[in-house]
């Protein structure tokens, strides 16, 4: 008599997509709002953003139970921090403390692909972009979820980044203004609420510079 | 060769047996929505042992301390089981004799911890449970699954509710539904489910809840109609072997 298995599987995928634009002196994160599972939409309202600090915001997408549990993980990780060091974690601090959330469940992964963006402690832009287990690089902009291969082709286009590989390193920031970065991130969603289904109902897109965390919405396709 | 696992561990191939592989007693959809006053959920009385109508008069919906109420479809012995620890969490909660008390996000989010953490063992409470209610006038309405997938909205269901009545209640759902127009609009959600899912029967509940307090219908029956000519003869348009 063989060995019964599971036939339920600990893992879903959520769906939607998350993109994040570094600029000189501030940084815009946006994900759209579409709850999915199989063919069916369970939600349009539901924000895969999160405020980890003051100049850090991440933007998650894939299995929510998972992205939920990585948030208040990382969450009250940043509380001991500040009740420890008396002020906010950086973005990069944080940055790496994601990294090392993510792989120390390396062999039952958090199935979350993140984007960070925020400032960094001279007050740039700064996005960094992971795969479910931590690995993570800081990049000029990332699109991470189901629309990512539909997104980032058109981010390397638009944005131009400079190859990693050249001498001397030049910056990976957008030297867009900030008003021409988001209307980007609309196009962007716009364009790929089109061709993935996953995608759509709305995208909120948060905007973190000196003043300050702003937030605003776009109706995208409900289809 | 003894295990030197201690008794209760999920470890080894003796604890296989002990997890839960697939359910056996279920419930079928539960549908709820916000309306005016507070929160609308349905949901019929069967508790079916895989194809067989085995339980007619269950209740998937109880309330929960003051100010929420939770619906359950999956298996009915977890179902109980969730009951349980809630009991538990609810008088603690009293025993603080504190003037507070949880509302429907705080057990909400009790819930989802509670399932993911199961799911997180491989050993799942093989539920999706409905959460509402309302405290100090602020409506809440959300749901978890089985793996801990959690949400919250004007509207949601399980189950077959989720194909069947879902767009049904994104048509014709809007803010401040009268009491009278919510119940119609859940009885056409579960008149349709009724029709289209086979595991639902006709005896079903509706529960309100509202800020002073929950109240549960007595089982009752919707009417239905089967003259409808696809019914009659559906092979009709079907020439073919099967």
């Amino acid at each position: 008599m063989t060995k019964q298995q599971a036939n339920w599987s600990p893992y879903d995928n959520n769906g939607g997509s998350c993109v994040a634009i570094a600029g000189a002196d501030y940084c815009v994160i946006a994900a759209d709002t579409r709850m999915s599972t199989g063919y069916n939409i369970l939600t349009r309202e539901y924000s895969k953003i999160c405020k980890l600090a003051d100049k850090c915001v991440m933007a998650s997408s894939g299995f929510q139970a998972d992205v939920k549990a990585l948030q208040k993980n990382l969450a009250a990780r940043h509380l001991i921090y500040q009740h420890q060091h008396n002020k906010q974690m950086s973005c990069p601090a944080m940055a790496q403390l994601l990294s090392n959330t993510l792989y120390y469940k390396r062999f039952f992964p958090y199935y979350s692909f993140n984007v960070l963006g925020g400032l960094d402690n001279e007050g740039k832009g700064c996005v960094f972009t992971y795969d479910a287990v931590g690995s993570y690089e800081k990049v000029g902009y990332s699109s991470q979820g189901s629309g990512s291969t539909l997104i980032t082709p058109f981010l390397d286009n638009q944005l131009k980044s400079p190859s990693p590989l050249l001498l001397p390193v030049q910056d990976a920031v957008t030297p867009l203004v900030e008003a021409e970065a988001i209307d980007l991130v609309k196009t962007v969603f716009a364009s790929a609420s089109e061709r993935d289904i996953y995608t759509g109902d709305k995208v909120e897109i948060v905007v973190v510079n000196a003043a300050g965390i702003r937030r605003e919405y776009m109706e995208l396709r409900k289809d | 060769m003894a295990s030197k696992q201690p008794e209760n561990s999920l470890l080894g191939p003796e604890a296989d047996s002990q997890r839960t592989l697939y359910p056996y007693v279920t419930g079928t959809s539960v549908v709820a929505l916000k309306y005016k006053d507070g929160i609308l959920m349905a949901a019929d009385m069967g508790g079916s042992y895989g194809s067989t109508l085995r339980y007619k008069s269950v209740e998937r919906m109880k309330p929960i301390g003051k100010h929420s109420l939770l619906g359950a479809s999956g298996e009915i012995s977890d179902f109980q089981e969730i009951l349980h620890y809630l009991d538990e969490l609810i008088l603690y909660d009293n025993m603080w004799d504190d003037g507070n008390s949880l509302g429907p996000k705080e057990v909400h989010n009790y819930l989802t911890r509670v399932m993911y953490n199961r799911r997180n063992k491989f050993n799942p409470l093989w539920n999706s449970l409905v959460l509402g209610g309302v405290k100090n006038g602020q409506k809440y309405l959300g749901t978890v699954s089985m793996i801990g997938v959690n949400f919250e909205d004007n509207h949601v269901a399980t189950g077959f509710g989720n194909h069947l009545a879902r767009p049904i209640l994104r048509q014709e759902w809007h803010e401040n539904l009268s009491f009278e127009d919510g119940v119609r609009l859940l009885e056409k959600c579960m008149r349709v489910l009724l029709y289209r899912d086979r595991s639902a029967i006709n005896k079903l509940q509706i529960a309100k809840i509202t800020e002073e307090g929950m109240t549960i219908s007595q089982p009752y029956s919707l009417k239905t109609y089967w003259e409808f000519s696809a019914f009659a003869n559906p092979a009709q348009g079907a020439v073919g072997s099967w």
